[in-house]
């Protein structure tokens, strides 16, 4: 009994140095700051290229903080982190690490220091990055001007603050292994795989997360959630009336809007302004790969455009008056919200993005959750900044009652798909976010 | 028929049901003070509260405001005894053509409701849908600024704070 006892001890002993051997990750010793001039200049150009398709300056910004300076607050469902400062500042930021240690991050998702790196850094996707883009990313990231900044403190509960805890999440969920062509297709499809899985992370928002918050690999692409907006799903299950094509794919992503589509919102609006300034080739590359996983286009809607008059010219009319139609006095009260707030743009026949997205191809209305076309209704699209792109006012003012009826009729008379369940409480979920934040600055003392 | 509270006093609207509520103020009630910009509901001339909140008229039909409550500039003051926001704009010259300011005051308003000792970000923000074609800005946030003492009960002297 005793040995058998003792030898459950020794097993148990090296299991958890077996556990401990594994979770450890040494130092890699400190570097001076590498001067700017030991970087190639197009090397640089090639990983600005690739930070803006990585999206990285969107997480790794505070609002009205440094670019690159990090702080900003990103809640999880297990507590809130803090991004980090990646310019080359030798104290709080990248400044001491070398290539080795910022390929280690990418790759492992350990610090210089050899701590473990929450998931909310998605190193479970930029794995898959190259060597050379490595570097490159590096050599961008390395010659930026240092700023001073520390992150505040994450706030997670006990254990998962621990970051050796990482260590038994990734020997669960994160399985890295490097990229590799599939020979029966072209490069440019290669080419967008590679950077739709790698650098640009799109299934950290568009699949599905498990309850430990790891992806659910076998449901890539499936559709998921970020700050309170639906990652629509990417694959075959896409809610879009109208199938999304590679040059439909490659506008939006560019543009930030697409005709039949509409508008990138909540935490797209930054990825679209973001692959805005990527290399053209690389957006075509992602757009090829991206349409691949679609539905086939014989199953879905064809989309409709508004019919040139004899002029040629599109139907011009908006405002209030266009709007003015004919009701039947039996009118349900969502079809004479509709026709009151909505249809001056949303049926006036004038596309985008002067005029408003046909709601009867509308994603949003076709989705299998109202969250974002509540968000949409009560926060609108405000003007985008130097370009022409959609704008909606919001509508806050509308009751939940109005809500309700409105939302009622474009989902069943103009999407024709069956009502959505518990509407009252995504209204009250999606008013809550909505509304203006109260005074939270800590650094104001008392009167 | 519509019926709603505009200024403290309950109205019951003739206009269509369809009809925006901009149009309501200004063509049935003789309330002018909420003006007619862009009609889209992006300048932010119009801006009236619904219920405390900040809405484009422009762009509300009257129909979605049965027995909610309205209150345009005029229900803060008037010329004789402005409310402290209005006398706040006035002290601060916030106005140069003055087509905006209704819009801006209510929006201004709005804030300090939920608000009062909003810094200089949370009045740009709060005032970002509102555009100011004649470039007051700086002295638009001076003014909220100002409103904001006088309604916590320490009005500023003569002397203007400093804006950044």
């Amino acid at each position: 009994m005793k040995r058998v006892l003792l030898l459950t001890l020794v097993a148990a002993g090296c299991g958890a140095l077996a556990a401990l051997a594994y979770a450890w990750h040494g130092e890699i010793a400190p570097i001076s700051p590498p001067p700017a001039a030991t970087f190639d200049r197009a090397q640089i150009e090639r990983g600005a290229a690739l930070a803006l398709i990585g999206d990285c300056r969107t997480c790794h910004t505070a609002p009205g903080g440094t670019t690159f300076a990090g702080g900003l607050a990103m809640p999880t469902p297990f507590g809130t982190i803090y991004s980090t400062n990646i310019t080359p500042d030798p104290e709080t930021g990248i400044g001491r690490w070398p290539l080795a240690a910022f390929v280690r991050a990418m790759r492992e998702g350990v610090d210089r220091e050899g701590r473990h790196l929450y998931p909310a850094f998605p190193y479970d996707h930029f794995s898959l990055t190259t060597d050379a883009d490595l570097a490159a990313l590096y050599a961008f990231l390395m010659t930026r001007t240092p700023v001073v900044a520390t992150a505040p403190a994450n706030q997670l509960p006990f254990p998962i603050n621990i970051r050796l805890v990482l260590a038994g999440w990734k020997l669960l969920f994160f399985h890295p292994e490097p990229f590799k062509d599939d020979p029966s297709r072209d490069a440019a499809w290669n080419r967008g795989r590679y950077l739709v899985e790698g650098l640009a992370h799109c299934g950290a928002c568009h699949t599905p997360r498990n309850l430990m918050g790891a992806e659910i690999r076998s449901r890539a692409f499936a559709g998921g959630e970020a700050e309170g907006w639906t990652a629509y799903p990417l694959d075959a299950q896409s809610p879009a009336r109208v199938p999304w094509t590679k040059a439909a794919l490659a506008q939006y992503l560019r543009e930030g809007w697409q005709t039949d589509h509409g508008v990138a919102l909540g935490p797209m609006g930054p990825v679209t302004e973001n692959l805005a300034e990527a290399p053209a080739q690389d957006i075509e590359a992602m757009a090829d790969y991206l349409a691949s996983l679609g539905a086939p286009a014989s199953e879905t809607a064809t989309p409709k455009a508004p019919a040139p008059d004899a002029s040629g010219q599109r139907p011009q009319s908006a405002g209030w008056q266009a709007a003015a139609m004919a009701l039947p006095t039996d009118a349900s009260a969502g079809r004479r919200v509709f026709a009151a707030a909505c249809a001056a743009c949303h049926q006036a026949g004038r596309p985008l993005p002067l005029g408003g997205v046909d709601l009867a191809l509308s994603t949003a209305v076709a989705a299998e959750t109202p969250r974002n076309l509540l968000n949409l209704i009560l926060r609108g699209v405000p003007a985008a900044d130097g370009v022409a792109a959609p704008i909606m006012p919001p509508f806050a003012a509308m009751d939940d009652t109005a809500l309700t009826a409105l939302l009622d009729y474009l989902r069943r008379d103009i999407a024709a798909r069956p009502a959505w369940l518990d509407l009252a409480a995504a209204i009250t979920a999606a008013r809550r976010a909505a509304a203006p934040q109260t005074t939270a600055n800590p650094a104001k003392g008392a009167p | 028929m519509i019926t709603f509270t505009v200024n403290g006093t309950r109205r019951t609207i003739a206009a269509a049901p369809d009809t925006p509520l901009l149009y309501v103020l200004r063509g049935e009630l003789e309330l002018n003070g909420a003006k007619f910009g862009c009609g889209l509901g992006q300048c932010g001339a119009c801006t009236v509260l619904v219920d405390g909140e900040p809405v484009f008229s422009c762009i509300t039909p009257v129909m979605l405001l049965d027995e909610r409550t309205v209150r345009t500039i005029e229900g803060l003051g008037s010329a004789d005894a402005p409310g402290p926001v209005q006398a706040a704009f006035i002290a601060e010259q916030a106005a140069q053509c003055g087509y905006c300011i209704a819009g801006m005051v209510m929006r201004a308003q709005a804030l300090l409701e939920r608000d009062g000792d909003p810094d200089d970000d949370a009045i740009l923000a709060a005032l970002e849908p509102s555009l100011c074609r004649c470039g007051t800005h700086v002295r638009i946030v001076r003014a909220v600024k100002r409103a904001a003492r006088t309604m916590a009960g320490k009005p500023m002297a003569g002397k203007v704070e400093a804006v950044r």
